[in-house]
């Protein structure tokens, strides 16, 4: 099934620069029905007053983590199939492991590319 | 002096001590406790005791030494201006990366909004090269990181360094003062002196108290 690219995606990063970068390469992959939260729990919130067909998250955020989210997110009944890509500077083999053993979709370590990026999406999302 | 006495003695000295000063009795009292007792010590000395004696001599004069070698690094120096100015300069780095990163991405969004405009192969010639920008522009949050996470191990260190000036009290900070003054006179700055690199935001001068400071010659 083709990607719909008219899909919500929710962006999260405590780095507005980070937001913007992300907000403007999904741009360019097509994807305009985009927004953005400074932190899991915002996130969260914005989650459960609307659909989105995509989370890219960041981790290393306050007063709740991208973790923290995952969790929440994959604890909901309503949210947990919402696909969820972690992009974090966090590479160590522990990190990768406890966002797995969490549900991510996905993880993309910073800094990272378009190609990348477009990569991820498709393994989570399927070709567009 | 019999070692029974001298324990009875140093318990009575250290109960005074707990009395005057509750549990937390700084490294310089007890030491003027173990000097105190010591100056005292008089009349037949077992082999025991001159052990002892000798032991309390040894620790009062290591306690001193480590107190004037901690008092020689400056710990309030380090603590009140080296530490305090390299955060303060690593959050301006933090605060002009994210500025110039941000007048990039202005300038790249600009080159995009004026694709529509262009012909087809020149737009996607320079949509790859807007991508390459946002790509680059990845460094500003990572550099971000990094240097967030050195502030925070030189706040550390400010806490460790804390903690051992109040550990040593006052006497410090006296042989401290007392240090500075010895050093610091009225010499002129030499050429060194002058090397102060950028100036942070809040103390830079500007451009026109400069040409003001400059005119002020003529």
């Amino acid at each position: 099934m083709a990607v719909d690219k008219n899909m919500k995606v929710l962006i999260v990063d405590d780095y507005k620069t980070m937001l913007r970068i992300i907000r403007n390469l999904l741009k360019q992959l097509g994807f305009n029905d985009i927004d953005e939260a400074t932190d899991g729990s915002m996130a969260l919130q914005m989650m459960r007053a609307g659909a989105y067909g995509l989370v890219i998250s960041d981790w290393n955020m306050e007063p709740m983590t991208g973790l923290q989210l995952l969790r929440e997110v994959r604890a909901d009944p309503k949210l947990k199939a919402t696909p969820f890509i972690m992009v974090t500077a966090e590479s160590k083999s522990e990190n990768v492991i406890a966002a797995k053993e969490a549900g991510v979709s996905n993880y993309i370590v910073k800094p990272f590319n378009a190609e990348t990026l477009k990569g991820k999406m498709v393994s989570v999302l399927g070709e567009f | 002096m019999s070692g029974r006495a001298v324990d009875k003695d140093l318990a009575l000295r250290l109960e005074a001590l707990r009395r005057d000063l509750g549990e937390s009795v700084r490294i310089d009292q007890i030491a003027d406790v173990v000097r105190a007792m010591l100056t005292g010590m008089s009349g037949d000395i077992s082999a025991a005791d001159l052990k002892l004696y000798h032991e309390l001599e040894s620790l009062a004069i290591y306690i001193h030494k480590a107190r004037a070698e901690i008092a020689s690094l400056r710990p309030r120096e380090i603590q009140d201006h080296y530490i305090a100015t390299a955060t303060d300069e690593l959050d301006a780095i933090v605060d002009a990366t994210e500025a110039a990163t941000n007048n990039i991405l202005d300038a790249a969004e600009q080159i995009e909004n004026a694709l529509a405009d262009a012909p087809p192969d020149l737009a996607e010639r320079l949509s790859s090269v807007t991508t390459q920008i946002y790509e680059a522009c990845n460094f500003q949050d990572i550099t971000g990181q990094r240097i967030n996470k050195v502030v925070k191990t030189l706040k550390d260190i400010e806490t460790k360094v804390e903690a051992l000036v109040a550990a040593f009290g006052p006497a410090i900070r006296a042989e401290e003062d007392h240090d500075r003054g010895a050093a610091e006179d009225d010499r002129p700055p030499t050429d060194d002196d002058l090397l102060n690199g950028p100036q942070l935001p809040h103390a830079a001068s500007r451009q026109d108290e400069i040409d003001k400071l400059l005119a002020s010659f003529d």
